[in-house]
């Protein structure tokens, strides 16, 4: 019987209910949503890499003697080697836009690859002893619409080759396939071609020698360790430096997505959960204080304490249970469209959204511990009480001490608005709950649209203040003067400023840092730094420039001397001063005067490649030549790349800050929904006293949301306060090496924010508007 | 001699015909007033009573334009509140009537002095808070809030707040009901004062007969009908009333 009672108060409530449980069940999908997913690609991808062994390190060098590998194989912690062949290349695709730049690998023949083996998504590998096939990053393929049978021909240091396609492929380097230099990947742009590792040698004229040795490590063995006897082995044949997975382009991509929802995850669900058992507790609370009177009489009648409490503890439970089942199933499905989202950006053979049962566990048992907890506290008090104690009523309200602030005793108040001031005074604790519930929607609202408007602001730093060209060319080697005046040459060409660059290692006291060393002009205009004031920062005639995030990191900064070492060429080694410093959001950067450093590397005034400013008009034409002139290794224009990026953000942030939005909004809808029900609940008498005493329908609805108004007043500023912490603490932890969030606040972002919010809590009171129209008068005057 | 009649000359402030209350319908139908026809006069001090049931809680609600007839007539001043809208209701309430009830439904946080503001902010030409609660005797309590003062005095506030506005309408719906006899008393007498110093016809509900001896008219219900209406030739002081 006692659950009869349950499922009727229950239902007597139940839009508070469920506005409740949509707090909760916000809570729950997002969590939910964050760990499944890191759950997800964390197993997707150490399953993918275990089954096809991808490599822990990546050594590669100028050109190297096959022999060389036995002896690596003897360093200790390495598990397996392999030597391979890459070069860069030049596809020429016949149908479409003209030739792409790409890389072609080689595979070994005389046995299954040891380390980086493709999986064969259709058709087969080149069959051994073959020279003329080849297989292609089914990415790439299915963009380009080859499949096995096509055949393909490109040019491979200077000498055009055809081969045939025998079959697609995915590989567990090129999960996030980037071609090099460029921020999104681009299917079309960036073609990679696997052949056996014979037809490759002798076409490349590299027979016996490898270009880059890539490696599996035993567990618990010494990366670092590896990594140094790898640079000093190898230091004689050209290495530029080993690296490890952190330093893979393709797996930062994907490590720097786990901990965006590490930190999505830490953060969202506590708010929503937080929130959650607030109104639990708040709402439970009022509905002991109405039932008190029937407490009284179930304790008359012999029910124990416990059985009290349960019976409103399963209540709680109930709306805790709708709560968690709706994000349970809201997580899944929203885990299950980002899953399909990131396989279109992440080439994983599959990724399914597949939460851990510990993650399930996890979320249950903390909602269940906040709704409950908070449940237990509400009713405790109340079902202590002696039965004859709790059958009188409890006495009314006190406002004698609210009206000792002074505002409310102001004569020039009118009486309706003093109402309201003394309501929220009587009941501090109340009108904290609404402020507060409020200021969280708008905080996590806020935040998200900050986020968004930092990524405005990084795109809008790396393209248009420190990036003015329109492209960027590099050389496969180092060339003279003359590769320059070359490039300015081709029609389209409006300008082209010289750059050199080198890899390099930055040593400061125990921190070093791998990185990639550029010199340009001092009067360089199409590439820029600007420094943290937003001032270009131009490179010194002699000393570095460096990131700040790279600073950070070496734990230097201006006038420092840190320990350069280059490691191409005869791999100079000398000390430089850090001149300035600069920001950057997207990647990291070190900048020299290319004077200076072609006078470090001792090669003579040489280039790497040009940034380019070009014709708009001309810019198909111009792609075609520079990909087809002899020496270019990579053609990039940045228009594209930038629409990519934008494109990338759109949809991937998009469908999150949309979501991110919706559940911003059922907080406030859910607290104050609540705060103005139970409100109106409470003061239904006194409303319908006014109505009688003849006020308008507006007068009486103004004494009910006059407040909530007057609560959300001071909840905005606030909520914006707290979103700006919130934004902080988003940047600073979803910054990674890749890309830093520049924090932007808007005034316009924080005014849409605080409207949304405003919105909802408009929405929020409009419901219960509803039922001060249909206030029953007579009712209302009948008892006490 | 009775103090307000001048039943023949006088317009009628209130005059109802055939007027009928149904709620609910089908077998399940309960019909409250079933054709009660009804002339009250200006300024006339009415008490009106019956048993629970009779009908005339009912009555008072659909005269303080609360409630709608189902059918028949109330004429307020020639206008008929059985057509009026809801907005022309709250306007009617607002401007002509001031209800004392048994719970005096006070504003718990606003003062006494304040919750007759509450009403004069919205009147045309209301009386001073303060005079309204001289009027009823509490020029010393105006700063009090409902909890801080006694049922009675409680109930001086309602009227208070009723009068300030100087209705045309005085509607009281038992306004002794929750009091002791010594409390009833005082709160009688100022509805006395009230009904004699701005003239507002006065409409008073009660279970108790022996208050009908104040009034200058008295209308009995029954089964939802007037089964009674007499004129009271001599009314007496609310002290002298036998509890």
């Amino acid at each position: 019987m006692l659950d009869r009672k349950m499922l009727r108060d229950f239902l007597g409530m139940r839009i508070q209910a469920i506005a409740i449980a949509l707090v909760i069940a916000g809570g729950v999908s997002v969590q939910l949503l964050s760990s499944g997913l890191v759950t997800s690609l964390e197993e997707t991808r150490r399953a993918y890499y275990e089954r096809n062994l991808m490599a822990d390190v990546w050594a590669p060098v100028v050109r190297a003697p096959q022999g060389v590998i036995d002896s690596l194989r003897q360093i200790a912690g390495v598990q397996a080697i392999e030597g391979r062949l890459r070069f860069g290349i030049r596809i020429d695709m016949p149908a479409s836009q003209g030739p792409v730049l790409g890389e072609v690998i080689s595979i070994p023949e005389s046995h299954e690859p040891s380390v980086n083996r493709l999986h064969v998504s259709m058709g087969r590998l080149p069959a051994n002893g073959r020279r003329d096939e080849a297989v292609v990053l089914k990415r790439f393929a299915e963009a380009h619409r080859i499949g096995p049978g096509d055949k393909i021909s490109f040019i491979i240091r200077g000498r055009q080759v055809q081969v045939m396609v025998t079959g697609l492929v995915m590989s567990p380097e090129h999960v996030y396939a980037i071609a090099p230099g460029e921020l999104v990947p681009d299917e079309k742009r960036f073609g990679v071609l696997w052949m056996n590792e014979r037809a490759l040698s002798e076409l490349a004229g590299w027979e016996g020698a490898f270009n880059e040795a890539v490696l599996r490590l035993s567990r618990g063995a010494s990366v670092s360790g590896v990594l140094g006897r790898l640079d000093s082995e190898l230091a004689v044949y050209g290495a530029v430096g080993a690296f490890d997975r952190s330093d893979h382009v393709s797996d930062a991509f994907v490590s720097s997505e786990v901990d965006q929802l590490r930190t999505l995850g830490r953060v969202v669900p506590p708010v929503f959960l937080g929130v959650g058992a607030v109104l639990v507790y708040v709402v439970i609370s009022r509905l002991v204080m109405v039932q008190r009177p029937a407490i009284g009489l179930l304790k008359a009648y012999g029910y124990s304490d416990r059985e009290v409490l349960m019976h409103f503890l399963k209540l709680v439970g109930l709306i805790g249970s709708l709560g968690l089942l709706t994000g349970v199933l809201l997580g899944i499905w929203f885990g299950r469209e980002m899953a399909r989202l990131y396989i279109r950006y992440y080439d994983f053979p599959f990724l399914l959204f597949r939460a851990a049962v510990s993650d399930y566990v996890v979320v249950g048992a903390v909602s269940a511990l906040s709704v409950l907890g908070a449940g237990l506290l509400a009713v405790r008090a109340s079902v202590a009480l002696n039965p004859a104690d709790a059958m009188t009523p409890p006495p009314p309200p006190d406002y004698s001490k609210a009206a000792g602030i002074a505002i409310t005793r102001a004569r020039w108040i009118d009486q309706q608005t003093r109402m309201i001031l003394r309501q929220i005074i009587r009941w501090p604790g109340r009108a904290l709950v609404t402020v507060g519930g409020i200021a969280a929607s708008l905080a996590l609202l806020l935040s998200v649209l900050v986020m968004m408007d930092g990524m405005e602001r990084m795109i809008a730093s790396y393209f248009s203040e420190a990036n003015r060209y329109d492209a960027v060319v590099t050389l496969t080697e180092a060339r003279g003067p003359t590769a320059l005046h070359d490039v300015r040459r081709v029609p389209g060409v409006l300008a082209a400023e010289p750059f050199r660059v080198v890899t390099a290692t930055l040593r400061s006291g125990p921190s070093t840092e791998r990185v990639a060393l550029i010199g340009t002009s001092p009067d360089s205009e199409l590439a820029r730094l600007i420094d943290s004031a937003g001032k270009e920062v131009r490179p010194p005639p002699s000393g570095l420039v460096l990131s700040d995030d790279l600073a950070r990191k070496l734990k230097t900064g201006p006038g420092d001397t840190i320990e350069l070492q280059i490691t191409e060429g005869r791999r100079p080694n000398e000390p430089v001063e850090v001149a300035a410093l600069a920001r950057t959001y997207l990647g990291s950067a070190v900048l020299m005067d290319i004077t200076e450093l072609n006078r470090i590397m001792g090669e003579g005034a040489v280039i790497s490649g040009a940034y380019l400013k070009t014709d708009a008009a001309q810019e198909d034409r111009l792609r075609t030549e520079l990909v087809q002139a002899p020496g270019v290794a990579t053609v990039s224009f940045l228009g594209p790349a930038e629409d990519r990026l934008r494109a990338l953000m759109d949809e991937n942030i998009g469908v999150s800050l949309t979501v991110f939005a919706l559940f911003a909004a059922m907080i406030a809808l859910g607290v104050v929904y609540n705060s103005v029900r139970i409100s109106f609940t409470e003061r239904q008498r006194e409303l319908a006293s006014l109505r009688v005493l003849g006020f308008s329908k507006v007068a009486v609805s103004y004494i009910l949301l006059g407040e909530v108004a007057l609560l959300t007043l001071l909840a905005v500023p606030s909520g914006i306060g707290a979103g700006c912490l919130l934004s902080m603490y988003f940047a600073e932890a979803m910054g990674s090496e890749l890309f830093r969030l520049p924090l932007a606040f808007v005034p316009a972002t924080m005014a849409t924010a605080s409207l949304i919010v405003m919105g909802t809590v408009v929405l929020s009171g409009l419901i219960v508007r509803q039922r001060i129209d249909k206030i029953d008068m007579v009712e209302a005057l009948k008892s006490a | 001699m009775s103090r307000n009649v001048r039943e023949k000359e006088t317009q009628a402030c209130f005059d109802i015909r055939g007027l009928r209350r149904v709620y609910g319908k089908g077998p399940a139908a309960v019909e409250a007033l079933r054709g009660v026809d009804l002339k009250i006069p200006e300024r006339e001090l009415i008490v009106i009573l019956g048993p629970s049931g009779s009908g005339k809680s009912t009555f008072l609600n659909i005269v303080g334009g609360l409630d709608k007839a189902t059918a028949g007539e109330v004429l307020f001043r020639g206008l008929d509140l059985s057509k009026a809208s809801s907005t022309e209701l709250t306007e009617y309430r607002r401007r002509n009537v001031g209800f004392v009830f048994q719970f005096y439904n006070l504003m718990p946080s606003l003062t006494a002095w304040e919750n007759v503001a509450l009403i004069t902010e919205i009147a045309d030409a209301p009386l001073a808070p303060e005079d309204a609660l001289a009027l009823v005797g509490l020029s010393d309590r105006m700063d009090h809030f409902p909890a801080q003062l006694s049922g009675g005095e409680q109930q001086r506030v309602a009227i208070a707040r009723a009068v300030a506005k100087q209705p045309t309408v005085m509607l009281c719906d038992e306004p002794t009901g929750a009091l002791d006899s010594a409390t009833g008393v005082k709160v009688l007498e100022a509805l006395l004062d009230v009904n004699r110093s701005i003239g507002a016809t006065t409409l008073i509900i009660t279970h108790n007969a022996g208050v009908a001896e104040i009034a200058d008219r008295v209308v009995v219900f029954a089964d939802g009908k007037v089964r009674e209406t007499r004129v009271n030739q001599a009314p007496i002081n609310p002290r002298d009333v036998t509890w």
